[in-house]
């Protein structure tokens, strides 16, 4: 069947020999296709314009971690993306764009690649914690178009995120700069968190910006909820850009 | 014997693994995969023990060609096309209507989707592959499968591999990469399947006796080693516990993101393009009875196609915080894969020369034509939205969808399905398929779906695209997100139409299948169809004739 060109073999390199020899041929095939891979990929590990730094970056909280494996497992990337691209309608909707620095804590990166529902860069304090609450509970409350998945079983689910010194010591061997101490306290720094008034002025220290509280309306128990909320109520809000704006000076 | 019992000892040994790891799981998912592993090592264990004389059996079979894990896979095929495209509806109903929720967190949207995604392209398209791999690879290298007993676990291997991604979805286990989902067991498990399957494939090459190695078997080839590299690399990560389900990315931001696109878009290039390349390249010339149009453009279609694919990962991420360079030379490499994409398609259709007239009377050709002309299409389709302005619109919108569908359903799934229906009757020995005129109730179901599919989506992207970026005479944006949701609420509707349809063609298939595997021929006026021929099907010599044939040698 093969359409075989009836030419005598040429001198030096014709393509009959990769046709006859199969361990040259699959040779020369992964030749091929590493090339596009290895110029485009290995330069993002040491060309340091990748990203550049930005100051307020910091790795996730032990509950932040919990709410964010939430939002992987539930598969919220499939509907939410969280990477706001530098257009004025996007800005203007979602707030600043993106910058590679906040996700560079990420593992894995989550910026999607569909809104079914709108953009989640910077959804951390646009709405409150009942609303959050209200509103993976029952969508349609609160949106009325909504078409997301209800999620009320998050808050019903004690939250049970595994050891989380585990989780954190994973992370530190892929390079989240996750300290000695942090590792230790994960399981505690975890429940406080979330517990209304407990001491978090240690944990505060070693990740700033962060916020303590109950957050889904039920203090009696740390739920998947919980977790989750926090997770979303920091997203986007590390680095502060007001800092970055053209300044009024004083006459 | 002795072989027998290492292996079922294997076996066991396997299965108690299984169980502790089991007990230790720090999970209820980890604990229900380790119990499925078990399970299936026991049941391969009593397998190996029962079949102990067939090893036996197989190894003198010389003269006839290795077909039963083909014929598991049509039927595995036609099984996973079902049930994926089942999901499939199932989920597009769920954006129209999202109280098909149901409220349990088994059954959201977001768990369901990667099982649709991942049932169509892994376990229909990867079973489609796998068979219509180890039957042309027997017939153009004139040599039964090398390691028959292995070829039999890259099959069931596969299958479990199946099973455990796509109950690992409802249970919540995901690496939430797409097309990557499967957590870092499942990962290890594909890669020790997919390393036999390279070693069926290559080793049936070795032992070829025809001398040269036909275009088709380069494509598998590609498709085999290329899928291995991508499918390590991209998920390199760290478990949490060595007896949890969770794993995090070697990579993070902006490097996971291009691995995990460099990845995605080349399960599309190498998975559903070059694989399936290389069943237009064997099956569309024998149901043609014609050879393929142009044996250089087939050289340059190879090797244009395989190393400019892999370039292209970038153009999924453009406007991104992924640096401007990377863009720029996904969006290039890109538009240039063009050509060699429309390569292949001429070289396809082409091969139709002189047998033009077969589209009216022979329906599996007339079904590759529609999947070759999809192909032309959503090649020239993905090149474009790949430029950045149109992609500005484009991103994060219904339009990615509908491009995918065109692609999915047109040319993966009309290629597929024309195949089958070559198969069974061959696989079988049926005198034809239960029915020829069942194949144009099934091509024109699923011509409608997929113009209902497509359509409806090119208008909710543009809809929703062009609202997004709406401002008034204010100067202020005109609609609010939800606005928007609820302008594509009827283009939702179309589609889940356009997919029911699809569905309902692809049971009038399952259901002809079925039907010639059962042996029943459907009472019909006769249409025209390629004639089986043993002979010219090329089957080994046998025994006793084979030393009379000088002209064939074995390979170097």
């Amino acid at each position: 069947m093969a359409s075989t060109p009836e030419t005598p073999p040429k001198e030096g390199f014709s393509h009959r020999t990769l046709e006859r020899n199969v361990t040259l041929l699959g040779l020369l095939s992964l030749v091929a296709v590493a090339i596009g891979g290895i110029v485009e990929i290995a330069p993002l590990f040491w060309v340091d314009s990748t990203i550049e730094k930005v100051e307020g970056v910091r790795p996730y909280t032990p509950l932040e971690l919990a709410g964010r494996n939430i939002y992987m497992r539930e598969g919220c990337y499939l509907c939410h993306s969280q990477m706001v691209r530098p257009f004025r309608d996007e800005v203007e909707r979602y707030g600043h764009y993106s910058l590679a620095a906040e996700s560079m804590y990420d593992h894995p990166f989550q910026w999607g690649s569909k809104r079914t529902g709108p953009d989640l860069a910077r959804v951390g304090g646009r709405y409150s914690d009942e609303w959050h609450v209200g509103h993976l509970k029952n969508p349609r409350e609160a949106v009325p178009e909504s078409i997301m998945p209800p999620y009320a079983f998050l808050a019903e689910k004690p939250l049970k995120a595994g050891d989380m010194r585990k989780h954190l010591a994973a992370l530190r061997v892929v390079g989240v700069p996750y300290t000695d101490k942090d590792i230790e306290q994960a399981n505690a720094d975890l429940t406080a968190q979330a517990t209304p008034d407990a001491d978090i002025e240690d944990l505060q220290k070693r990740y700033p910006k962060s916020q303590g509280r109950d957050y889904d309306g039920n203090p009696a128990v740390v739920t998947e909820m919980d977790a989750l909320v926090a997770y979303l109520q920091m997203l986007g809000t590390l680095v502060d850009f007001k800092a970055g704006e053209a300044q009024e000076q004083p006459k | 014997m002795p072989a027998t019992l290492a292996k079922s000892g294997g076996l066991f040994l396997a299965m108690i693994i299984a169980l502790f790891g089991m007990a230790q799981a720090q999970d209820t998912a980890f604990a229900v995969h380790m119990g499925i592993m078990a399970l299936a090592a026991l049941i391969a264990a009593l397998a190996v023990m029962k079949g102990a004389n067939l090893s036996g059996q197989l190894a003198d079979n010389e003269h006839q060609y290795d077909d039963a894990p083909v014929r598991w896979g049509v039927i595995a095929t036609t099984f996973w096309g079902v049930i994926g495209l089942l999901a499939g509806l199932f989920i597009a109903l769920q954006l129209a209507y999202p109280v098909l929720n149901l409220g349990f967190e088994y059954t959201t949207f977001g768990r369901l989707r990667p099982l649709h995604t991942s049932a169509v392209i892994f376990a229909f398209g990867g079973n489609a592959l796998i068979c219509t791999s180890f039957f042309v690879v027997q017939r153009t290298c004139r040599a039964r499968l090398a390691f028959p007993g292995m070829a039999r676990f890259v099959f069931w291997g596969y299958q479990l591999f199946i099973v455990l991604a796509a109950t690992g979805y409802v249970l919540g286990v995901t690496e939430a990469r797409e097309y990557a989902e499967p957590e870092w067991y499942v990962d290890l498990w594909l890669t020790v399947v997919w390393v036999a399957y390279l070693l069926v494939f290559g080793g049936t090459i070795i032992k070829r006796r025809e001398p040269h190695i036909y275009v088709a078997n380069w494509f598998y080839l590609a498709f085999i080693i290329t899928i291995a590299m991508l499918h390590i690399v991209n998920n390199l990560s760290m478990p949490a516990s060595w007896a949890g389900s969770k794993s995090y990315s070697a990579f993070a931001g902006v490097q996971d993101a291009l691995t995990q696109w460099w990845y995605g878009h080349n399960a599309v290039g190498f998975f559903l393009t070059a694989g399936f390349l290389a069943m237009m390249y064997y099956f569309v010339p024998k149901q043609a009875e014609r050879p393929v149009y142009s044996y250089r453009l087939s050289i340059i279609h190879f090797w244009s196609l395989i190393f400019l694919y892999i370039w292209a990962g970038p153009h999924h991420l453009h406007y991104t915080s992924l640096p401007d360079w990377a863009q720029s030379l996904g969006m290039v490499f890109s538009v240039m894969l063009w050509m060699p994409s429309w390569g292949g398609m001429i070289n396809g259709l082409m091969t139709l020369n002189g047998a033009w007239e077969k589209i009216r009377t022979d329906p599996i050709i007339r079904m590759m034509v529609l999947a070759l002309a999809f192909y032309g299409m959503s090649t020239f389709e993905g090149p474009m939205m790949s430029i950045k302005s149109v992609n500005s619109l484009s991103h994060y919108t219904d339009w990615t969808i509908g491009h995918v569908h065109s692609g999915a359903l047109g040319w993966n799934g009309m290629i597929t399905f024309a195949c089958m229906y070559y198969l069974a009757p061959r696989l079988w020995n049926r005198q034809r398929l239960y029915s020829l005129r069942l194949i144009n109730v099934h091509f024109w179901l699923a011509t409608a779906g997929i113009v209902f599919y497509t359509a409806s989506m090119w208008v909710a992207g543009l809809t929703q695209g062009l609202m997004w970026r709406e401002y008034g005479a204010d100067g202020y944006l005109v609609n609010s997100f939800a606005e928007t949701i609820a302008a594509i609420h009827p283009m939702y509707l179309l589609r889940a139409f356009g997919g029911s349809l699809y569905l309902a063609g692809a049971l009038v298939f399952a259901w002809n299948i079925a039907m010639t595997i059962a042996g029943r021929l459907r009472q019909e006026a006769p249409m025209t169809e390629t004639p089986y021929n043993a002979a010219a099907d090329r089957p080994l010599p046998a025994p006793a004739r084979s030393a009379g044939l000088g002209g064939l040698q074995p390979a170097e």
